[in-house]
């Protein structure tokens, strides 16, 4: 159930987008698709919409084979990055689009529009035109607009790309309180580490065409399968041939076990954090300011270095020298 | 209408509209432009449409409706009535399918289909007249097929309103595609995956969001639909009493029946129609600006 893909493959002309992706996505779950731009995301999500035909490969949504299914049949929902807003409709009209081509009667297309305004706060907002709101407003009238028609899923391309940081944080927030009430099956495209991390039930970590990885945001982030997974979900650094995470460095004053000895070239505070560059290992450490002080810690100072115990570290990828 | 809606704080446009004033016209260049154009309007557009409107009226009124009550001059009327009708109504048809073809479907001989719609613009309409006459005349390829289906073209009102049709079709899609292009296909993709058919995205999103284009693109081949000499006056054979349109009527009484009152009556209708057809899509223009 939920969304099959099988053997999925797509190439524009020579370049191959999309290469043999097998996926499966929960019923009810809110599925992230990360992974750098141009690595196929929204060709994979406009597969699945049907707006976009793969070379191979089959898509099932609720256990039915969609492959040869068109866009309006599938009975999904898709909320495109710039809104797709109808600009010549109303609010109300954008909304109640989907039920009126579906001939529902007019009393229940006006009940469940207003539903649906109320659940993404557009209520007073009903008779304007899409021109006259702001691009969050815009996204959530898309939104409703898709949850109109009940779809069996809702796919979403980068839905909040558009909108600046804070607008955007809202939104996301907006959108994992809004799915935990309607639990439609949600597939969200993003290039955000940190907006899957936060919002999504499974991460698919997408790279040149390829799935690097699936799993739920704590395995990707304490497991992850390789070297690109862990350095696309934050920053990353190596200190004696592992890839571990700055903020994993424990740093001291004095030789400690294993640790290595470095050089603090370096030394920049961005508000609370602190960052340590060790010169001759060519890593850094990341520091809360009240580390630092308790350290002492000052450029050219000698200390001793190791990933703290227990954290996330992989080989690292050999350097091109 | 925003004082319906609960107020939000948007921007307030500043008095002075955002769009930047013209400059002046004070300096030295702007004069000479200025004269220049007023030199090209009045001896290229003014001074031969008073000449126009005085010999019309300059007989009398009597002569001017006698003119325009002649049975010939009322079938030109009829006439030109007809096809420009017949090819406004393909043109808008023709039009609307031409343009989405060339700005939402990528398919082999795109390029080819988009310079063939342009042609007529380059070339004379008397040549897309003899194109015509060769493909669909008594001996051409298409004729004698056509005419075992019992449509003569040339010499007649099909070939009159296909030629028609081809010189004043560009003025439909090239309104068009920069708009369909400009809104994007994403509108219509939405439309689909909330269930919507062809038919139904077509009526209820592409059409709503090219009208004024398609407006002010019928309007203007309307005017030229009217107005079109050359090529019609290949195709049709320029039988007085039977093909001759208004503009074809001009020429013949200029021409051979050196009747030149009857002449500037016709031409002074023709110039008036143009004339609304114009206003009107500056209208519509300043309209779809707003
Ligand atoms: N219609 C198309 N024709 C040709 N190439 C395309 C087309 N659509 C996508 N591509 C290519 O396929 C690759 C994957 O594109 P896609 O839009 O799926 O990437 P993405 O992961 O969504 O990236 P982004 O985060 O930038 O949106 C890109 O390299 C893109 O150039
Ligand atoms: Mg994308």
């Amino acid at each position: 159930m939920g969304i099959q893909v099988h053997g999925i493959g797509k190439r524009f002309g020579d370049f191959v987008a999309l290469e043999n992706i097998d996926l499966s996505m929960r019923t009810g779950a809110l599925t992230a698709l990360l992974g750098p731009s141009g690595g196929g995301k929204s060709t994979l999500l406009r597969i699945i919409a049907g707006l976009e035909k793969p070379d191979t490969g089959t898509v099932e949504i609720d256990g039915a084979d969609a492959t040869r299914l068109a866009p309006r049949h599938r009975n999904v929902g898709f909320v495109f990055q710039h809104y797709a807003a109808f600009t010549h409709l109303s609010v109300y009209r954008n909304v109640a689009f989907g039920l009126e081509i579906r001939k529902r009667p007019r009393a229940e297309i006006r009940k469940r529009v207003n539903e649906l305004l109320e659940l993404v706060h557009l209520e007073q907002f009903a008779d304007r035109l899409p021109a006259q709101l702001s691009g969050g407003q815009r996204q959530r009238m898309a939104l409703a607009r898709a949850l109109a028609v009940e779809p069996k899923v809702l796919l979403l391309d980068e839905p909040f790309g558009a909108l600046d940081a804070k607008v955007r944080k809202e939104l996301r927030d907006w959108l994992r309180r809004l799915h935990d009430e309607v639990h439609v099956t949600t597939v969200f495209v993003t290039h955000d580490q940190e907006e899957a991390l936060e919002v999504s039930d499974e991460i698919v970590v997408i790279n040149d065409g390829r799935v690097e990885q699936v799993g739920k945001p704590d395995e990707l982030y304490d497991r992850p399968a390789n070297p690109f997974v862990m350095s696309f979900l934050g920053p990353v650094t190596t200190l004696d041939g592992q890839l571990v995470r700055p903020h994993d460095i424990e740093v001291f004053t004095d030789p400690v076990g294993d640790a290595v000895p470095a050089k603090v070239t370096r030394l920049q505070r961005i508000g609370f954090e602190v960052r340590a560059e060790l010169g001759d290992t060519g890593g850094w450490a990341q520091l809360t300011r009240g580390q630092s002080e308790a350290l002492n810690l000052a450029e050219g100072a000698n200390v001793w270095v190791r990933p703290a115990p227990g954290t996330t570290r992989i080989p690292a990828p050999r350097q091109p020298t | 209408m925003a004082d319906t809606v609960a107020p939000v704080t948007r921007p307030v446009p500043a008095p002075h509209s955002a769009r930047e004033p013209a400059r002046a016209a004070r300096t030295p260049g702007s004069l000479v432009l200025r004269g220049v154009a007023m030199v090209y309007v009045g001896l290229l557009v003014l001074l031969p449409v008073a000449v126009i409107l005085y010999r019309t009226f300059q007989p009398g009124l009597n002569v001017f409706f006698a003119a325009l009550d002649s049975p010939e001059a009322l079938h030109a009327f009829q006439m030109t009535g007809i096809v420009a009708l017949s090819a406004v109504v393909i043109n808008t048809v023709f039009g609307v399918a031409v343009a989405v073809l060339l700005a939402r479907y990528r398919f082999w001989g795109r390029r080819l289909l988009s310079a063939f719609v342009d042609l007529p613009v380059s070339v004379s309409p008397i040549v897309v007249g003899l194109a015509l006459v060769l493909v669909f005349g008594p001996t051409g390829w298409l004729g004698p097929f056509v005419e075992h289906h019992g449509v003569t073209m040339i010499g007649a009102k099909p070939g009159m309103i296909v030629a028609t049709v081809f010189v004043s079709l560009p003025l439909v899609v090239r309104a068009l595609v920069p708009v369909l292009e400009q809104s994007g296909m994403e509108q219509e993709q939405a439309a689909a995956s909330l269930g919507a058919s062809a038919v139904t995205r077509l009526r209820r999103i592409t059409l709503p969001t090219i009208r004024a284009a398609l407006t002010y693109g019928v309007v203007l081949s309307l005017a030229r639909c009217i107005g079109e000499y050359g090529a019609v006056l290949v195709v049709s054979n320029n039988i007085e009493g039977q093909t001759e349109t208004a503009p074809l009527r001009v020429g013949n009484l200029v021409e051979n029946e050196l009747n030149y009152n009857a002449a500037y009556a016709i031409t002074f209708v023709l110039i008036i129609v143009a004339f609304a057809a114009i206003l009107l899509s500056a209208w519509i223009r300043r309209r779809r600006r707003s």
